[in-house]
C-alpha cells in the first residue's frame, strides 16, 4: 500500500480514537471540566504531561534544530527539560495543595487582589495564543504535506477534532486523549530513531549508539573536512553567556507556563503531584535523549550521501528526489563540474537543507516500510494536538473562570460556569484556527516571548508566595509589571526595531532570565517597605506547606 | 501537627530542595556549560565528557533528581505524620 494510504489510515484511526475517549470523558460540572476531577493518576497525569508539553516543534523542528547547532543546540535539550526539577521541586506540590483551578486563581488569592490577578490573566492569555497559533499551523501543514490536503482544510480537520473532544470533556477528555497522544507520538518517534542507529552503527538503542559509535568522531571529521567548525565544538554559534542565558530562561519559563502547571491540579493529592512530574519528565526525556542522537544520525547520513557525489548518484535516491519537490531540500550543481558539495558558504553551497526533513525524512533515508512514514505523520499531529488542546482548555479557563467567575460575576451559577467554560473553549478554538490559516508574520520571532514573559512573571511571584511569606501584593504587582515590561520591550527591541542587545550581548531568547531576577529583586524590596500581608493570607501559606 | 513539627517539617523539605538544586545546577549550568570545554579534554565512550553531559548526562540526572525527591519526602511525610 502506499504511504498515502498508510497516512490517511493511521491519522484517520488515532482521530477517531481521540474522539472516541472524548465522547466517553464528557464532563457535567466545571471542576472536571477545569480540572478533570482531580483524579487523574500520577503516571497517566505524566504521559498528559509530555504529550501536552512536546509540541509540533519538539516532535519535527528540534532535531533539526540541533543537528545544525551541534553542541549549541543544547540550550534547547537542557532548558526544556531542567524546568521539570524547578516544577517539581519548587511549584507543582504546593500549587496542588492549593488546589483551585488556574494559575491566575493562586497568584489572586495569594496576593489578595484582583488587579495581580488580571495582571496574570493577560500574561496567561498573552502565552497561550501565541503559542497556540504554531501548533494549529503544524497541523495543516502536515495535513497538506502527507494527504495532498490544503493547508486551510487541514486547521479545519484538526479544528473539528478538537472542538469535540475539548468542548465535551473539558480537562478530563483532554487528559485522556493526551495520554494516548503521548503513545503515538512516542512510538512514531521512536522506531525510525532505533531503525537508523541500527543502520548506521549495529547498534539499535539510538542513546548508546551515539555514545559508544564512533559516529560522533566522525562527524566531526567530515565536518572539518567541509570548513564547519566540529560538531561537538561548545560556543561555535552562540557566547557562553548567552548559552548559560537562554538555557536558564527556557528552565524558568518551562516551570512558569500556566499550560503545564494546571496538569498538576488535575492528580489525587500533593504525593501524586510530585511523582507525576517525575514520570512527565522520564516520557519526555525518552524523546529528548533520543533527538541529539537522531540529530547526529541524519546530519552524517545527509552529508554521506550527498556530499561528493555526482549529479546522477543524488538523482537515483528516491527520498532525495521526493523531498526536492517539496522545497524543502535543494541540490543544484552550482559550479557544474558534476559533483554535488556541501559548504559552509551558502553561495557556494550545492545542498541546502531544511531543518524540518531531518526528522521527517529519516524513515525513508532508512527504507523504512510505508506504514512507519504514516506512523509519523500521526505522531507529528499527535504532538501538535495534544499541546493546542492544553492551551486551549488555559485560555478558556483564564476567561470563563479567572475573569467571569471570579472578577465579573461571583454570583454564577455552576451551570452558566460550565456554559462559559465550553463556549470559550470553541471560541478559543476559532482563534488559532484562523492563525492557523493565516499565519502572521511575527509567529517564529514570538516563541521567545512565550518562555521570556512565562520566566519574568509567573516563576518569581509563585516562587515567593511559596517560600517567602512576607511577600505582599504590591510586591508582586511591581515585580510582574516590571519584570514583563522590561523582557518584552527588550524582545521587541531586537526583533522588530533592530535594538543591540546591549546587556552583555545577551539574546532576546536569553533575556527572560534577566527579566526574572529583576522581578525577585523588586518584589522583594517592594514587599519590604510596604505593610505585610493578612494574617489569613500568611495561614494560607502555612497550609500549603505542611503536608497532606 | 504542632507548630514546632511543622517548622521541622519545613525545615527538612527546605533542605532537601536545596541539596537537589545544587545537583540541579552542578550538572546543568556548571558542567554542561562553563566547564564545558575543560570537561571535553575527558573521553566519554567514544565522545567528549562535556558534550555527553550537555546532551545527555544532564537530562538523564534531572529525571534521577525528581525521583529521589519524591522518595525522599514520602519518608519525611511519613516521619512527621
Amino acid at each position: 500500500m502506499s504511504v498515502k494510504i498508510w497516512t490517511a489510515i493511521l491519522v484517520g484511526l488515532s482521530f477517531m480514537a481521540y474522539i472516541y475517549i472524548g465522547w466517553r470523558s464528557r464532563v457535567k460540572d466545571t471542576k472536571g471540566f477545569f480540572v478533570a476531577d482531580q483524579d487523574v493518576p500520577a503516571v497517566a497525569n505524566g504521559a498528559a504531561t509530555a504529550a501536552d508539553w512536546m509540541s509540533a516543534a519538539s516532535f519535527i523542528s528540534m532535531a533539526g534544530l540541533i543537528s545544525f547547532l551541534g553542541y549549541d543546540g543544547s540550550i534547547y535539550l537542557m532548558g526544556w527539560t531542567g524546568g521539570y526539577v524547578l516544577l517539581a521541586l519548587l511549584l507543582a506540590p504546593y500549587l496542588r495543595k492549593f488546589g483551585k483551578y488556574t494559575v491566575p486563581d493562586f497568584v489572586g488569592d495569594r496576593y489578595y487582589s484582583n488587579i495581580a490577578r488580571l495582571v496574570a490573566v493577560v500574561a496567561a492569555l498573552f502565552v497561550s495564543l501565541t503559542y497556540v497559533a504554531g501548533q494549529m499551523r503544524g497541523v495543516g501543514i502536515a495535513f497538506s504535506g502527507f494527504l495532498g490536503i490544503p493547508v486551510s482544510y487541514g486547521v479545519v480537520i484538526g479544528m473539528v477534532v478538537v472542538a469535540i473532544f475539548a468542548i465535551l470533556g473539558g480537562m478530563k477528555g483532554i487528559t485522556w486523549t493526551q495520554v494516548i497522544q503521548y503513545g503515538v507520538l512516542i512510538v512514531a518517534y521512536l522506531i525510525p530513531a532505533v531503525a537508523i542507529a541500527w543502520i548506521l552503527t549495529g547498534n539499535p538503542i539510538p542513546q548508546l549508539a551515539f555514545t559508544f559509535s564512533d559516529i560522533v568522531q566522525n562527524l566531526n571529521q567530515v565536518q572539518v573536512e567541509l570548513g564547519f567548525e566540529e560538531y561537538t565544538k561548545p560556543f561555535a554559534n552562540k557566547e557562553m553567556l548567552d548559552v548559560l542565558f537562554i538555557t536558564i530562561a527556557l528552565m524558568v519559563g518551562t516551570a512558569g507556563l500556566p499550560h503545564v502547571i494546571v496538569r498538576f491540579y488535575t492528580v489525587p493529592n500533593v504525593r501524586a503531584a510530585r511523582y507525576s512530574a517525575g514520570w512527565a519528565l522520564l516520557f519526555i526525556a525518552l524523546l529528548y535523549t533520543t533527538a541529539p542522537a537522531l540529530a547526529v544520525f541524519a546530519r552524517y547520513n545527509l552529508v554521506d550521501s550527498l556530499h561528493n557525489h555526482t549529479v546522477q548518484e543524488v538523482q537515483e535516491l528516491d527520498w532525495a528526489t521526493k523531498w526536492q519537490e517539496t522545497g524543502l531540500l535543494t541540490v543544484e550543481d552550482k559550479n557544474g563540474d558534476g559533483l554535488i558539495e556541501l559548504s559552509p558558504d551558502k553561495e557556494i553551497s550545492e545542498i541546502k537543507i531544511d531543518r524540518d526533513i531531518i526528522v521527517l525524512s529519516t524513515p525513508e533515508v532508512a527504507k523504512l516500510p510505508a506504514i512507519v512514514i504514516g506512523l509519523v505523520t500521526a505522531g507529528g499531529l499527535a504532538a501538535a494536538l495534544s499541546t493546542a488542546s492544553g492551551l486551549l482548555l488555559v485560555i478558556s479557563s483564564s476567561v470563563a473562570h479567572d475573569i467571569y467567575y471570579r472578577i465579573v460575576n461571583p454570583n454564577a451559577s455552576e451551570s452558566a460556569r460550565l456554559m462559559v467554560g465550553r463556549i470559550m473553549v470553541g471560541f478559543a478554538i476559532a482563534i488559532a484556527g484562523y492563525f492557523g490559516v493565516n499565519p502572521p508574520g511575527f509567529v517564529a520571532q514570538v516563541v521567545a516571548f512565550a518562555f521570556g514573559l512565562a520566566a519574568a512573571s509567573f516563576f518569581p511571584v509563585i516562587i515567593l508566595g511559596i517560600f517567602h511569606k512576607r511577600t505582599n501584593r504590591e510586591g508582586a504587582i511591581a515585580g510582574m509589571l516590571v519584570g514583563l515590561i522590561f523582557t518584552a520591550s527588550y524582545i521587541i527591541g531586537i526583533k522588530f526595531y533592530a535594538m543591540e542587545p546591549w546587556f552583555f550581548g545577551v539574546s532576546a531568547e536569553g533575556i527572560g532570565t534577566v527579566g526574572m531576577v529583576l522581578n525577585f529583586v523588586i518584589t522583594l524590596i517592594v514587599s519590604h517597605f510596604t505593610p505585610p500581608p493578612p494574617a489569613e493570607v500568611q495561614e494560607m501559606v502555612e497550609t500549603l506547606r505542611s503536608p497532606g | 501537627m504542632n507548630e514546632e513539627k511543622r517548622k521541622q517539617y519545613w525545615r527538612a523539605n527546605s533542605n532537601l530542595i536545596r541539596n537537589l538544586l545544587i545537583v540541579w545546577a552542578t550538572v546543568s549550568l556548571l558542567l554542561s556549560i562553563l566547564l564545558v570545554v575543560p570537561l571535553n579534554s575527558i573521553t566519554f565512550g567514544q565522545i567528549p565528557l562535556g558534550f555527553w553531559m550537555a546532551q545527555q548526562g544532564s537530562i538523564m540526572v534531572f529525571v534521577v533528581l525528581i525521583f529521589v525527591y519524591a522518595i525522599q519526602m514520602d519518608k519525611i511525610d511519613r516521619k512527621y505524620k
